[in-house]
Parts: structure tokens; C-alpha cells; sequence
């Protein structure tokens, strides 16, 4: 596979982003997804961001996690 | 970490995994194909909290170990050129070519540089103009996007003494060949996370569509696999087999179509090598005609002589998901992580590194 | 003195003497100022003696540098015996064109840790070598210490039932060293550990007369020195993964980097194998202590699986531990 963590953009310089991962902070690129936005979270693959993550698909998988748990 | 750790509770893993124990009824062999979700399984004990009618097998979704010999000594041969830089992923460094290993090269002299990112190849470049940079181009859907984007970058900026060796290969034709091969009964896939952040989720329907056989997209938390698994479940039980996506934060079924339109600017589909499995077609990744002065393999003569597999070594069923790291006479024996044979023992998410490092003797 | 260190700094004439007079106010204590060939001195008792060499890159680093880091880890290798450090030596191999200002900084740095210690540097020696001979600077440090009467400390010692403790954060000094390598540069919020822990290792031994193992988790980090414990006294250990104390900032970048923050190195972090009755004692001593502070039991030793270490994981399943291999390099997957 390939490794990838999610990064939250503090800012961003043309192509080249500052991402933050729990206080660690570095450069990326983001040729990849020339649409992110300050604040959004992007995971992060070898110094690229490979997409932008979805936070409404990520609250809905928390809640299906929780339903499907409750169902027993 | 956002993201990462609500997807660790154990509260709900544990619900999630009553809920599998119960619905899971027939014997099924699930297989993940990524070397990621083999580490993750593993370094969660996730294999030993599945119920019994769960069989989990290994896939070759790991770019290090499915490189050819060939391939790596045509990047070592690079190596061992007057005013050549061969750039690598840290992965590579290790793994053994039939006659060296990248580590060794270096030893002996070779400018071999670990790099994290392709961006830190292309920074060596234009810090020494009267050096070759050659970057050893690995890594799935995933990675290939990002190399792409060097090169074009390299364009941008005219970084001329910067090339490429693309051993850069797809999943879904490998899968395909796996199946074909008929040698592993499967009745669910896991489908690689990240691969499909890049290249959703559409490429896997002919799966379900022409094998019948179940997919979920997962990511790479326990929660994540979890999902996967028991969206597998459900879909074969059910009788119902499709492409599901448990990791819906990361994957979208489009996928990352900018990236994907990068890839393709730069890459075509090739014919290419694999590992224990051999020649696969359409399933590699070359550089276009038009960006051609950036390919390692038309700017330099790479002459490494024959390739050698080792003797005994059986990574390629291991590869297809026929054996496991414990029916190989070399494992632990001969073949471990400080003295590896294969490259299954060699990248970290090698399926006979992982057995080595987690399962214990 | 000219800025840069030069070949004739290390040819034994005038500016090698000037060199030394220069280093000399900083490390100055009546046994080295005598400059005789050796350091005379008396002891008596079971000593320790260790040495060990330090060629970290980059030579400064967020918490400490080489100089540190040299006095550090000689001081917490004697006091892992039990003992009680005393006396260093100090060898510089040093790369022709080293600025003096660096060299400066680390003989500040290398008095300080030194007196916070309470050790002497009693004896040395500087080499000067062609440029591409050595990278910038190597040290390398020997050390004495006298163990006191009625300590034994050993690896061997681990019984079943005991239980092991570390004295706070792993992988803090590992990941600092990475954060400034070329190429990787990323910011981090937590500096390295480098800290010398002779003085809370002599507070847990006023505490307990139950402490069997002590060792520092340097390179090969916990891991690696679990699996020392297990191996060496035959028995099996248990940890549990919630238990094990990493910063966050230091868990991100090995997620990002693909490292395991068990095989991650540290230079100011103990893991003592102590009496299962004296455990609590022990570890409300260590807090007591600025290195201790964060101190934590995270497993125990075990009759089963010898040799061995399991991690009880967070979902409750359990898997090996085992001794890492070659260097860590960043990976993509």
C-alpha cells in the first residue's frame, strides 16, 4: 500500500502548502488537489496531498460504525 | 490524530466484531491485497479477533516486494555509474537484486540517496547540475501521480539532468491476473485504500461483475478493516456481491480525477514485470514518447546481465496469496529481515516481514 | 585563533597547545589541568566502566547536540549498572574546517551536562583529520563509577510477576534528530530527551532494594531493550499498548514516516525491571524526579513464552514484539 495520514493546511503559498499533524509541521505539494482549502484535511503520501478528506463521509461512517454496534 | 484515532476505539471494535462473529456464517477466504491492511491486521491482532469461518490471505499490493529483479538491477546498474545519483524511497534500499542490493551499491561507493518524496529528488537535481539524478520510480495508482507531477515539474523549471526509472505498476490488472489464475479461492477483496483515493472505486466492479466475488475499499484503522470485513460479509452471505467503500473520508468512487489526469499525462499503460508472477500486460506504468528524455531507460545503455531469482525462495505464491511465509523452508531460517532472500521479507509490509515481526516463531 | 578548526589544530605543535589551553577554563578540575599523559587517581569498590562512541548527524539538534548527547549516554550506561558515574574521558576526531564556534558550543554544552551530572572529565584527547575523514565532529567518552554495596543490577535479574517500568515519552530523541535531517525537515513540538539520569536512578535505588534491570532504550529503542530483558533472564514480558507513553507530536511524525515509535531511540529514558511489591514506591519516587515525572508501569514479566515479548494491543488481541532490523528509513508504504 502506500502509507497516507491525514494533515490539516494552515496555509498555503501557490502550490505549496504547511500542513499541521498534531503539532508536527511540514511543506507539501498540492499539485494533486489544486482545490484544497485552508482548513481542510488532506491525506498526506510521500509529501503530496493524494485527496481532500471528507469530513460530512467521515461523520456519516461514524455514525453507520455506531448503528451497526447498536444493532447487536 | 483527527481521523486516525476515533477509528481505534476498541469499544466499537469490539461491537463491530460481535456483530461479524454473528452474521459470518459461511467459510470465506477474504483476501487483502494491499501490504498496508497486512500490517495494519497484524499489528492490531485483528486476525485473531475474526471468527474461525474468516480466512485472511495476503495479497501482492506491496510495491517493494512485486519488483522484478531485473528491475533492481537496472537501478543498481544506474547506481554504479560515474556521476550518477540514484534517488530511493527508503523501501527499496534493502531488497536484493541478483547480484546486489542498493544498500550494498552504496557501500561500495555508489551516490545513493533516501529520499522521502519525489520533491526531494528533484531538489538533489538542481543542487547538482553536473550530476545525473536518476529516481527509482516505485509505488502503485498512489505514488505514480506524484513522480508524474516531478516530471512535469522538472519541465516547468528545465531540470535537465533529472530521469525517471518507472517501475511503477496498477492494481487492478494484478487482481485480475490473480483471479485468472484460479489458484486461490477468494470470496471477498479488501481493496486498497490509497490506490483508491487516487483511482476510486470503479475500476474494481468488474470483480463482483465478472467473478462474483465481493469488494470493499478500506482504509487503514482497525475500525476501517472492521467495516470492510463486515461489508464483505454481508455481501457474500447475502449472495450480493459488489464494490463497497468503508472508507468513504479517503475515497470517493470517482477518485482523484486531477490526479488521475496527471498520471496519464505522463504515464501510458505498459506492459510489466512482477515478481513471483511474472509478465502481466497493461499492468505497468512507462513515460510517454513526449516525455521520453525523462526516462532513465532511453537516456542511459542499462546493461545488468541476466537476472537471477533466488533458489528456494517461494515470495511469488506467496505473492498470489497460495502459501503462506510458514510453508517456505527459508523462512526464519536462511531468510529473515537482517538477511533477506526474498522481497516479501525485505519491505516492512512484506507478508513474510509482517509474519516475521508480529507472529513470532 | 582563526574561525575555522585546521589539520595543524591536531599536528601536537602551537596551535594544537593553544587549541587545548582554549577547552581547558571550560572542563577545568585539578586532574586534568595537571595535562600528564594519564589521570591518577584512587577508587575503591566494584566499578563500572563503559565507553562509547557518538557520530550523531546533525551535530545540534532541538534539545541537545553531540556534546550532550556524548556525556548523557556515557553517565546513563554506568548508571544502568547501578553505579554511580565519577570520572570521563573525552576524545575528540574532529573534521578539518569545523567552525570553532560549534566546537565552542559543544565544550559549553559537554561542561554543562558534566556539572549537572556531577561527573569530572579527567582526561582527553583531539585529532584533527582530513576533510571527508570524519563528518564535522566524533567524541567518544569512557567512563568510571563505583557501584554501591549491595546493588546488583543486571539484565539476568528479571523474575516473573516484576514490573516494568519507563520513566516517561519514547521515541522523543529519535524523532528530533529526524526532524532536522536534509530532505525529511519537518517541525516538532517536543525537543530531544537527552537528559543524564544518574541522579533518579540513585533515588530509585535509595528507594527500593528491589530493582533488578535497568537500562537505557537508546538506539533500538524500547523495543530492542525489552527484548534484551526477556532474552537475557529467559523469561517472557508482557506490555500493553495503552500503556506505553508517546507525545502526540512524536506519534504523528511516525505515522507519517511509517516508523514504529517502539524501535525509536532515547537518550534520557530508563525501563527498570522492579519487584512487583516495591512498584508503586518506586515509580512515587521517580515522579518525585524531573526525568521521572512522567514515569509509568507498562507490563510485567512473565513464566510464559521465554525469551519473548507480546504487546497486549488496544483491541485486545496480543502480538510479538521483536528486535528491529538495520537502520530506519522513512518509508512509503
Amino acid at each position: 500500500m502506500c502509507l497516507a495520514i491525514p494533515a490539516l493546511i494552515k496555509t498555503i503559498n501557490g502550490q505549496q502548502a504547511e500542513v499541521d499533524i498534531e503539532g508536527v509541521t511540514r511543506g507539501v505539494s498540492l499539485q494533486l488537489t489544486p482545490e484544497a482549502r485552508v482548513g481542510d484535511y488532506v491525506l498526506l503520501h510521500t509529501g503530496y496531498a493524494i485527496s481532500i478528506i471528507d469530513e460530512a463521509e467521515a461523520e456519516e461512517t461514524m455514525k453507520l460504525l455506531k448503528e451497526l454496534s447498536e444493532a447487536n | 490524530m483527527k481521523f486516525v484515532e476515533e477509528y481505534r476505539d476498541p469499544d466499537l471494535a469490539k461491537k463491530l466484531l460481535e456483530r461479524i462473529h454473528k452474521n459470518s456464517r459461511k467459510s470465506i477466504r477474504l483476501m487483502e491485497f494491499c501490504g498496508g491492511h497486512t500490517v495494519a491486521i497484524f499489528r492490531h491482532g485483528i486476525r485473531q479477533l475474526l471468527p474461525d469461518t474468516i480466512k485472511m490471505l495476503s495479497g501482492p499490493g506491496c510495491p517493494v516486494c512485486v519488483t522484478a529483479s531485473a528491475d533492481l538491477d537496472k537501478a543498481i546498474a544506474l547506481a554504479d555509474m560515474k556521476d550518477v545519483i540514484v534517488a530511493s524511497f527508503g523501501d527499496m534500499v534493502r531488497v536484493p537484486g541478483s547480484y546486489s542490493s542498493l544498500q550494498k551499491a552504496k557501500a561500495d561507493g555508489a551516490d545513493i540517496r533516501i529520499v522521502y518524496s519525489v520533491q526531494d529528488a528533484l531538489a538533489i537535481a538542481s543542487e547538482n547540475p553536473g550530476k545525473q539524478v536518476v529516481f527509482v520510480g516505485i509505488g502503485f495508482e498512489t505514488t505514480a501521480p506524484t513522480v508524474a507531477a516531478s516530471v512535469l515539474q522538472a519541465q516547468t523549471e528545465e531540470i535537465v539532468n533529472y530521469s525517471i526509472l518507472s517501475l511503477h505498476k496498477i492494481c487492478p490488472p494484478v487482481m485480475k491476473a490473480i483471479l485468472d489464475l484460479g489458484e486461490v479461492n477468494l470470496s471477498g477483496i479488501i481493496c486498497p485504500g490509497h490506490v483508491s483515493a487516487i483511482i476510486g472505486s470503479h475500476p474494481y466492479q468488474f470483480i463482483p461483475d465478472h467473478y462474483g466475488i465481493a469488494c470493499a475499499v478500506s482504509g487503514f484503522e482497525p475500525l476501517d478493516i472492521l467495516l470492510a470485513v463486515d461489508m464483505l460479509v454481508g455481501q457474500i452471505e447475502s449472495g450480493q456481491p459488489r464494490v463497497e467503500i468503508a472508507y468513504r473520508r479517503g475515497v470517493k468512487p470517482e477518485g482523484n480525477t486531477q490526479a488521475v489526469k496527471l498520471m496519464e499525462s505522463v504515464f501510458e499503460v505498459s506492459d510489466a514485470n512482477w515478481r513471483g508472477i511474472g509478465a502481466i500486460p497493461a499492468s505497468g506504468l512507462r513515460l510517454r514518447g513526449e516525455y521520453g528524455k525523462y526516462d532513465a531507460e532511453k537516456r542511459f545503455e542499462i546493461e545488468p546481465g541476466p537476472a537471477i531469482e533466488p533458489k528456494g525462495c517461494i515470495c511469488g505464491s506467496i505473492l498470489r496469496g497460495v502459501s503462506t511465509p510458514l510453508e517456505c523452508r527459508l523462512f526464519r531460517r536462511t531468510c529473515t529481515p537482517e538477511s533477506p532472500v526474498g522481497p516479501c521479507m525485505v519491505s516492512s509490509e512484506g507478508t513474510c516481514a509482517t509474519y516475521y515481526y508480529y507472529q513470532g516463531s | 585563533m582563526d574561525d575555522k578548526i585546521l589539520l595543524a589544530h591536531g599536528s601536537g605543535g602551537k596551535l594544537s597547545h593553544d587549541l587545548i589551553e582554549s577547552f581547558l577554563p571550560e572542563l577545568s578540575n585539578p586532574m586534568l589541568d595537571k595535562l600528564d599523559d594519564s589521570a591518577v587517581f584512587d577508587l575503591s569498590g566494584r566499578l563500572a566502566f563503559t565507553t562509547d562512541s557518538y557520530t550523531v548527524n546533525p551535530i545540534f539538534f532541538p534539545g541537545g547536540d553531540i556534546g550532550k548527547l556524548a556525556v548523557c549516554g556515557t553517565v546513563n550506561d554506568l548508571s544502568m549498572s547501578g553505579a554511580r558515574p565519577l570520572y570521563l574521558s573525552l576524545s575528540f576526531i574532529i573534521e578539518e574546517g569545523l567552525p570553532v564556534a560549534d566546537l565552542k558550543k559543544i565544550l559549553v554544552s559537554i561542561k554543562n551536562t558534566a556539572a549537572e551530572a556531577g561527573v569530572k572529565i579527567i582526561t582527553g584527547d583531539t585529532k584533527v583529520v582530513n576533510r571527508g575523514s570524519a563528518d564535522r565532529i566524533f567524541i567518544n567518552i569512557s567512563g568510571i563509577g563505583v557501584i554501591p554495596e549491595g546493588v546488583d543490577i543486571s539484565a539476568a535479574n528479571a523474575r516473573p510477576g516484576d514490573k516494568i517500568i519507563i520513566n516517561g515519552n519514547i521515541g522523543d530523541h529519535g524523532i528530533a534528530v529526524l526532524s532536522q535531517r536534509e530532505g525529511l525537515e519537518f517541525k516538532l513540538p517536543v525537543p530531544s530527551d537527552c537528559a543524564p539520569l544518574n541522579g533518579l536512578v540513585s533515588e530509585m535505588l535509595a528507594a527500593s532494594k528491589k530493582i533488578r534491570c535497568l537500562r537505557d532504550p537508546t538506539r533500538g529503542g524500547l523495543a530492542t531493550t525489552l527484548n534484551d530483558f526477556a532474552e537475557q533472564s529467559s523469561f517472557g514480558i508482557i506490555i500493553e499498548e495503552e500503556r506505553i507513553p508517546v507525545h502526540r507530536a512524536v506519534m504523528a511524525a511516525c505515522e507519517l514516516f511509517g516508523f514504529d515509535p517502539l524501535y525509536i531511540a532515547n537518550e534520557g529514558k530508563l525501563a527498570a525491571v522492579v519487584a512487583a511489591e516495591d512498584a508503586e514506591v518506586i515509580l512515587a519516587e521517580m515522579k518525585r524526579n524531573k526525568y521521572g515525572k512522567d514515569a509509568v508501569i507498562i507490563g510485567e514479566v512473565v513464566a510464559g513464552h521465554p525469551g519473548q515479548v507480546v504487546m497486549k494491543t488496544t483491541l485486545g488481541a496480543s502480538r510479538i514484539v521483536d528486535m528491529p532490523v538495520g537502520e530506519l528509513l522513512p518509508r512509503i508504504c
